[in-house]
């Protein structure tokens, strides 16, 4: 089989698994924006329990392995409670909460990194702290925040190819299964790892383009 | 009439006492600087008339709503004290007009229509009609500062607090907003500056406090405090900066 012939055979397959990847990385990452949002204002909030909380979930999901996460939930708490769950939602709910976690801090990072006078003079006025923040802070905050939650989309977006060890059918996973029949890694892993890089630089691009909007967006205001 | 009342206010930031026993009233319609030493607590001061620093003991009262009040609306009394800062603080998001409508909209549920037409009256007095779409990142200092007072006029305040409003910006750039202080001033709003511009407190100020390691040293009339000071620390502070 020459390597045309194997490319058009993989391509269907291939494509298929990268849906799958950017269907995963695009669901987890709109959850995780909530999640995180949650986190953070748990995070930062004065009430101490919903600190408490945020710190343990904080800590957990960045104190262990995805694909742990991802096992601990598939196989251990579905066999624990008897319960089955599909193995695409068990990935979105893994990925959710770790990107969530890292995007909680990135927008709790935001939010501090917003002038200390600007809640002051907001609060001078007599608007109330939710109120401050929802039309000073937190405006001021996301532009702040788009880079690196661009960034945080890639990342996830590669993540998903851990996900193949619970057996959704992605990218890596597709992959895998061609070369598990075909026994041609080179040649399959290297388009693998093409799609990936194709993806990932289309999104580096798009938030280069976010960036320079915004960065001239800030000598206008 | 009595507009601010500060009783045996304290403040301490963990084992630092910034403020350690002020008392002071200010009437309606009263000019009154505070001058002193950095370091000397006047800004805290300052700062703890409008609760943004919490004082740790003693009474605030504006406009018979006493501040210390653990019951008290806090944002609500904020409505009539109006503050500007050293760092004019505007919105870097809003534009101009935006920056000044944003809480009578909000607080005084003022339309956007009645908001902007108060705006735009107040932009025109501090010389501004024309930058009402600019940015803040698009103005000079003192222009943003200008800014800053009609934001905070906005909400018709009975009291101005200004924060060291002119310490930051270039000199060339002081005596604009130094001007619209003036008229503030003779249209009879009660203020209360902290400032380093001997030259305002004395021409402009009805009274003027000097305040030096937490305690207010001496208080009296510019012709008092500049003209013939009584007290040893109040001389040599004057010395310096005069």
């Amino acid at each position: 089989m020459n390597f045309y012939t194997l490319f058009l055979q993989s391509l269907p397959r291939l494509l298929e698994g990268l849906v799958i990847t950017l269907q995963l990385t695009i669901l987890s990452l709109l959850f995780a924006i909530i999640i995180g949002m949650i986190s953070c204002f748990f995070k930062i909030s004065r009430f101490r329990p919903l600190n408490w909380i945020a710190t343990i979930y904080l800590s957990v999901i960045r104190g262990t392995p995805l694909m742990v996460q991802a096992y601990f939930l598939y196989f251990g708490i579905t066999s624990a409670m008897g319960i089955k769950i599909d193995s695409f939602w068990a990935s979105v709910i893994v990925l959710t909460l770790n990107a969530g976690a890292y995007l909680s801090e990135i927008f709790r990072s935001g939010i501090s990194a917003v002038n200390k006078g600007q809640m002051e003079a907001a609060r001078s006025l007599g608007l109330p702290y939710h109120v401050a923040m929802a039309k000073v802070i937190i405006p001021q905050a996301i532009r702040i925040v788009i880079p690196s939650v661009v960034n945080q989309f890639i990342i996830t977006l590669k993540d998903t190819s851990i996900l193949s060890v619970i057996g959704v059918g992605e990218l890596m996973r597709q992959g895998t299964l061609i070369v598990s029949r075909t026994f041609k890694g080179f040649e399959v892993y290297a388009m693998v790892a093409i799609a990936y890089f194709i993806v990932v630089m289309i999104l580096t691009k798009i938030s280069q383009i976010i960036e320079r909007r915004l960065s001239s967006g800030k000598s206008k205001g | 009439m009595v507009k601010v009342k500060a009783e045996g206010l304290q403040k301490s930031f963990g084992d630092l006492e910034v403020l350690k026993h002020i008392n002071m009233e200010v009437h309606e319609g009263e000019v009154v600087c505070l001058i002193g030493p950095s370091g000397s607590g006047k800004s805290t001061f300052l700062r703890c008339l409008n609760f943004l620093e919490e004082p740790t003991a003693g009474t605030i009262i504006v406009d018979d709503y006493n501040l210390t009040d653990k019951k008290a609306d806090i944002n609500k009394i904020r409505e009539n004290i109006g503050m500007v800062f050293q760092q004019f603080n505007l919105f870097p998001h809003l534009s101009v007009i935006d920056n000044i409508m944003l809480a009578p909209v909000d607080r005084k549920k003022m339309t956007k229509e009645e908001a902007r037409k108060k705006g735009m009256e107040l932009l025109k007095s501090v010389g501004l009609e024309e930058k009402a779409n600019a940015f803040p990142a698009q103005l000079s200092g003192g222009q943003q500062q200008r800014v800053a007072i009609a934001r905070a006029l906005a909400m018709q305040p009975d009291v101005m607090l200004f924060d060291e409003p002119t310490s930051a910006l270039d000199p060339e750039m002081v005596g604009e907003v130094l001007n619209v202080m003036k008229k503030l001033a003779e249209d009879g709003m009660t203020m209360i500056v902290v400032t380093h511009e001997m030259g305002f407190a004395r021409e402009v100020a009805d009274r003027v406090i000097f305040m030096d390691g937490g305690y207010i040293v001496e208080e009296g009339t510019p012709e008092e405090v500049f003209g013939n000071p009584q007290n040893k620390r109040t001389q040599d502070f004057l010395n310096m900066v005069l």
